[in-house]
């Protein structure tokens, strides 16, 4: 099991420098997977005031760090190529921290590159893996439909039309936050109640509305010691807690369809940072599906198990709203490339130095960043202070 | 047609072997453990209760419930595009073990399927070599 007091003992002592995105999201054709990854890595580099040179530590997931660093030209001292779907580079930046404070590295970069609408090579499943074997000739392919049947589930245990109601609510706040996000995919398109409860179906109960964006995007993060981060460009975001795990892979093997891993995740990066749910001002939770954000609150203990209907009611995660939620306007829409948990941690850093304009919610000191990767299998938590 | 046209095909492995080639000879099998009676959906070569190794093959008498499902309209692979709108489960086994599968004789409309219903084992022939377990409803 995971040991509080040594954790809390590394608890503060890196920090986020850099964040960035690629150049272009949404539909960029003319740019491939690879050179998101070194266009988002030069535009955090950049922005922490840091070069590729200073880089002694690379962290990716889908593509090998082989293939990033190589095409980046680097060497690095530690690498980690943890890939466990969209939560593995919330994961990178504990994994950073960790790495950072036994001495394996001091600049640690972190990148994503995907071209979820736009890849020429998609990268193939091994056809003898058991999802493959079990699943697919089924057709359970894809995030989708196994998440629509865990969230079939949770209306068979919570009452279907709650639920319906929860996750309207949550594309329409969602929405809400991307009408005030410049470089949001669904930027100018607002969403109302009935064009939700209108939207086509894509894989029942699920809406196409209920689904994430399927994009091209890059996202990168440069994460160094405390004491570094004082000479960087910009307010350090200092990585205060962090806890990440998986139950599963194929959606047939979770345990319990309503209670992801964020179950573990949530309450122990909040105890490592020696915060509580009141102290946070923001939530960041991957949302590939309404769904996902639902079950996610109750999860991470904002609320308890079948208590996200109300949670979520008459719009207090929109802008405005008591519990700002996905200021990015999320996976749903803003932009979701595939693997979009790096997003997270992004938003979460530019509301933590107060660099989101129209969005920008009032007096952003903590903030809480959540991945989950695969059919609902990891989870990857993390705390972050304003320094 | 090009492969990735065609519904996709499970490679068996050494483990699952015999689970495909009783599928194929309208048998549904899993996994029982000797040592702690543990019952398991898929195979492997421990028992994930108590991690022994002495596993036996339970053939399943085709009855269990249904425990979650969605109606899929949207072809998530090319070797779909026909099959929609098709309806995909999760099945628990009376012998205890849950395994995806996909619901056949029934309308794909919410208001006709209902979690817990009760459900019976067929199969469905995919092509020379593979056999998918597949359930309908009972009656
Ligand atoms: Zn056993």
């Amino acid at each position: 099991m995971p040991n509080i007091q040594r954790l809390k003992n590394i608890s503060g002592t890196a920090a986020i420098v850099g964040v960035a995105e690629s150049d272009s999201l949404g539909k960029v054709p003319d740019r491939s997977p690879l050179a998101l990854h070194a266009e988002a890595a030069l535009n955090a580099l950049d922005d922490a005031g840091l070069q590729l040179s200073d880089v002694d530590g690379m962290f990716t997931a889908g593509w090998s760090t082989l293939d990033v660093a190589e095409y980046l030209g680097i060497e690095p001292r530690f690498t980690d190529s943890t890939s466990v779907g969209g939560s593995s580079f919330v994961m990178h930046v504990a994994h950073a921290v960790a790495a950072i404070a036994a001495g394996y590295c001091e600049v640690a970069l972190i990148t994503h590159g995907q071209s979820g609408r736009s890849d020429r090579a998609p990268i193939p499943r091994n056809p003898g893996a058991p999802m493959t074997q079990y699943e697919y000739p089924y057709g359970i392919i894809g995030p989708p439909v196994s998440y629509a049947m865990a969230c079939r589930r949770y209306m068979h245990e919570y009452g279907e039309d709650r639920t319906r109601q929860a996750l309207a609510e949550i594309a329409v706040s969602t929405r809400k936050w991307a009408n005030l996000n410049p470089r949001a995919y669904f930027h100018d398109r607002p969403l109302s109640f009935d064009e939700y409860h209108d939207s086509r179906w894509v894989a029942w109960p699920f809406h196409l509305v209920d689904c994430c964006l399927v994009t091209d995007a890059g996202a990168a993060i440069v994460v160094t010691t405390a004491e570094r981060a004082r000479d960087c460009r910009k307010g350090a975001v200092t990585v205060l807690g962090a806890g990440e795990g998986h139950d599963h892979s194929m959606i047939s093997q979770m345990p319990d369809l309503t209670r992801a891993f964020g179950r573990n995740t949530g309450p122990q990066a909040l105890e490592m940072a020696g915060v509580s749910h009141a102290d946070l001002d923001l939530a960041m939770i991957y949302d590939s599906f309404t769904y996902t954000v639902l079950v996610t609150l109750e999860n991470l203990g904002f609320c308890a198990a079948g208590e996200g209907p109300d949670f979520v009611a008459d719009q207090v995660t929109a802008p405005g709203g008591s519990f700002p939620l996905n200021t990015s306007g999320g996976g749903l829409s803003y932009t979701h490339p595939g693997m979009y948990g790096i997003f997270t941690v992004v938003e979460a850093v530019r509301q933590l130095r107060g660099e989101t304009g129209d969005r920008q919610i009032d007096n952003c000191d903590l903030a809480l960043a959540h991945g989950t990767g695969g059919l609902l299998s990891s989870t990857g938590t993390l705390v972050l202070g304003s320094s | 047609m090009p492969e990735e046209n065609n519904r996709p095909a499970p490679i068996p492995q050494p483990e699952s072997d015999y689970y495909w080639e009783q599928a194929k000879a309208g048998k549904l099998v899993f996994q029982k453990c000797g040592a702690c009676g543990s019952v398991q959906f898929f195979p492997r070569v421990l028992c994930t209760s108590c991690n022994s190794t002495d596993l036996e093959w339970i053939e399943s008498a085709g009855k269990g419930s249904l425990f979650t499902f969605s109606i899929v309209h949207q072809p998530p692979h090319p070797g779909f595009r026909n099959a929609v709108p098709y309806i995909t489960a999760i099945v628990e086994l009376d012998e205890g073990v849950k395994m995806p599968s996909q619901l056949i004789g029934i309308d794909p409309e919410p208001e006709q399927i209902e979690i817990g219903m009760r459900l019976e084992l067929a199969f469905e022939e995919l092509n020379d070599s593979i056999s998918l377990p597949v359930f309908r409803p009972v009656g």
